[in-house]
């Protein structure tokens, strides 16, 4: 018995660790944002965050009143900073997705404690992505028109074959979509805050946010059907947000963009930079809040090895590169490899990021580094170094040397490129801390699911367990259950 | 259900329109100038020809703001004390040029030349109204892309021949379809997707 125990754990890690029961869950998590005490950590991070996100008050403040031609990019490198860390966070925030939507629909158990801030997370990345072409046009409040003209009196209509057009569709559908997941998922335990709130002023916010939820059993079939949906909208635009964006690239005749790899290279990328950013938020928090019964080791192999495995495909797209270029025969696809990788001027960008996204993931294979917090932690930090270069090098390395050398120039960003990128990191995180002082970090009620209270009746995952329900049942019967 | 219907049609319509009201526009905007000075009479009344003044119009960008030696020209001999044109005299006294007001004011990311219309065949008054009849110069058209890209698509609705590029009485009906037609070939305008595209107004 013991035997087939120990073995049902290696094959269904427990997601939930230590001794929990619903009320026990709700306590732990709910009063993160009722009860306890902000913790002293909180405000330094947050101090911190919220000076870095002045950075991008004062890009912004600058770029507005001057105008683009502060930033550095300019002929031949028409595109730079702004799409380089458009990129970046749109992808990072793709775990999130692929956290909540696709793992949701494998029924993979545990997306469950990380889903809420993976969710949060995906939001406010696509919010300092989308920052960044909306200032590119230098004139944002005309940018909404541009993107949405009415009334028209150009007498002409957006360029609807062009990827830039269905990217404002692909992104803003993104948002849409992440931040209704986001928030119906917040419902019910908007409820739990709600009904466990003293203080009557955020009683009256969390009722007010939680639409009047009772948890009735109609209540839940709504919101299983709900959820379920959404979950089912957002698993395809895992795939095309990212695909699309990468058409911004590959639809044109640039070489070293103009490749077909581009959309799964692309997809498998973001995935594997979110993953990053995921570690890089759960890692600290878990320890920070004491959240290790739910955000457990093995939640962080788990994460580990998806970054293993999508950065192996990302390492696949960059040999698929070089390999086109010297397939394509066309002697500016040749140049253009041998540019980027050893003969051009940013050849050290091409190497730093072989190493960051190529080489240092190589350690995950190891069991001692996948098992390591720590290792974890500063992998994906150079994860998330590296996923920035690659976007450096496949849009700067392309450009600076194009089809006309008269052309040729060298790009260096400016110091309101760096402000404006460093400002949105700031702007993030601090989004990030006030997100985990106002919200449940984990979703509660989901937590609760996992454990053995809710599971009474056999309903364990898909393995021969007949015996082990008799055992479970009669352990957990004299526990109150709550 | 109906009436919403409707009143949202109507709402949409009239945002519609706002954008291309003389409010937005500046359309039909008569100007202020630092002279008296009237189309009407110089050109309606005298006859004078419009590049008398607009001296570049058929081989530069722009047509040209007559320095103030044309005005005297005529000016020295004729109403040369009349008060209302003391700002030309001392223009000219001063070498200072007259700080005309300018009526029709396209945005820098559009390049227009004046001088590749006159050669195509389209006549002043295709763009300007008739000048003849203002005494003071306000903006014929809404100068909003919609309305470049209305004679860009279908030039041969709008052009004439090089002899009647300064008539101001002419109409478009003034020539049939095919003589149109015929007059497109002759000038040699290129096809509808060369004329409407991007780089051909925005360098």
């Amino acid at each position: 018995m013991a035997e087939l125990k120990e073995i049902q754990e290696r094959v269904y890690p427990p997601m939930v660790e230590g001794d929990h029961t619903f009320a026990t869950v709700s306590d732990k998590i709910g009063d993160l944002t009722l009860k306890k005490k902000t913790p002293y950590h909180w405000f330094i991070g947050f101090a911190i965050a919220f000076m870095v996100a002045q950075l991008l008050l004062f890009a912004v403040t600058t770029l507005l009143a001057r105008g683009i031609g502060i930033w550095g990019n300019n002929q031949p490198v028409g595109w730079a900073f702004d799409i380089i860390n458009f990129v970046w966070w749109i992808g990072i925030g793709h775990a999130g997705t692929l956290i909540s939507a696709i793992l949701l629909l494998l029924n993979q158990k545990w997306r469950t404690s990380i889903n809420r801030f993976a969710e949060a997370m995906t939001l406010f990345a696509v919010a300092c992505a989308a920052m960044f072409p909306l200032l590119h046009t230098g004139r944002p409040w005309l940018a909404a028109y541009w993107l949405f003209p009415y009334p028209n009196t150009m007498g002409i209509w957006p360029q609807f074959r062009s990827p830039l057009i269905w990217d404002v569709f692909a992104v803003s559908t993104y948002a849409t979509i992440s931040l209704l997941f986001w928030y119906v998922g917040l419902i019910p335990d908007l409820a739990t805050l709600r009904d466990r709130a003293k203080n009557k002023f955020f009683k009256f916010v969390y009722g007010a946010l939680s639409w009047g939820w009772r948890g009735s059993a109609r209540h839940w079939h709504r919101y299983e059907i709900a959820y379920l949906l959404l979950a089912g909208i957002s698993t395809p635009l895992v795939l095309s947000v990212h695909s699309i964006v990468s058409f911004d690239f590959s639809v044109s005749q640039v070489p070293g963009w103009h490749a077909t790899i581009f959309p799964p290279y692309f997809v498998a990328g973001a995935i594997f930079a979110g993953f990053a950013m995921v570690l890089i938020l759960c890692i600290p928090l878990r320890v920070w809040y004491n959240m290790k019964d739910f955000i457990t080791d093995t939640h962080l192999i788990y994460m580990g090895k998806v970054m293993l495995a999508t950065g192996l495909i990302v390492v696949y797209g960059y040999a698929m590169e070089a390999f086109f270029g010297w397939y394509s025969a066309s002697e500016y696809e040749v140049f253009m490899v041998k540019n980027r990788i050893w003969e051009g001027p940013y050849w050290w960008s091409y190497w730093l990021l072989i190493f960051c996204n190529g080489m240092s993931i190589q350690l995950l294979w190891f069991k001692r580094f996948r098992e390591s917090p720590f290792w974890l932690f500063i992998i994906s930090l150079v994860v998330s170094v590296g996923m920035w270069l690659e976007r450096f090098v496949i849009i700067v390395t392309s450009l600076n040397r194009d089809f006309l050398p008269s052309s040729w120039a060298m790009y260096s960003p400016t110091i309101f490129d760096w402000s404006m990128f460093i400002g949105t990191i700031g702007f993030f995180f601090t989004l990030i801390f006030l997100f985990v002082r106002f919200l449940p970090i984990i979703s509660i009620f989901e937590v609760r699911t996992l454990l053995p209270d809710a599971n009474v009746h056999g309903r364990q995952q898909d393995f021969d367990e007949s015996v082990l329900e008799v055992e479970y049942t009669w352990e957990k019967t004299d526990e109150p259950n709550r | 259900m109906l009436m919403g219907v409707v009143l949202a049609g109507a709402a949409f319509f009239a945002y519609t329109q706002l954008a291309r009201s003389s409010y937005l526009t500046g359309r039909y905007l008569e100007k202020q100038q630092p002279v008296q000075f009237s189309h009407k009479h110089h050109v309606g009344d005298d006859g004078v020809d419009c590049r008398y003044c607009h001296s570049t119009v058929e081989t530069t960008a722009t047509a040209g703001m007559p320095p103030t030696q044309t005005c005297m020209n005529c000016h020295s001999q004729i109403w040369s004390d009349s008060p209302y044109l003391e700002p030309v005299r001392a223009s000219y006294r001063d070498n200072k040029p007259i700080e005309w007001e300018r009526v029709h004011d396209l945005p820098e990311f559009a390049y227009f030349n004046h001088s590749i219309h006159v050669a195509k065949g389209v006549g002043c008054s295709t763009c300007h109204g008739q000048i003849d009849n203002m005494p003071a110069v306000y903006q014929q058209n809404t100068l909003q892309m919609e309305w470049c890209l209305a004679c860009h698509r279908e030039p041969e609705k709008f052009i004439r021949p090089k002899s009647e590029i300064y008539n101001m009485q002419w109409q478009d009906g003034d020539l049939d379809a095919k003589e149109r037609l015929d007059l497109k070939a002759k000038y040699k305008i290129r096809s509808k997707e060369m004329m409407t595209s991007c780089s051909v107004c925005h360098r």
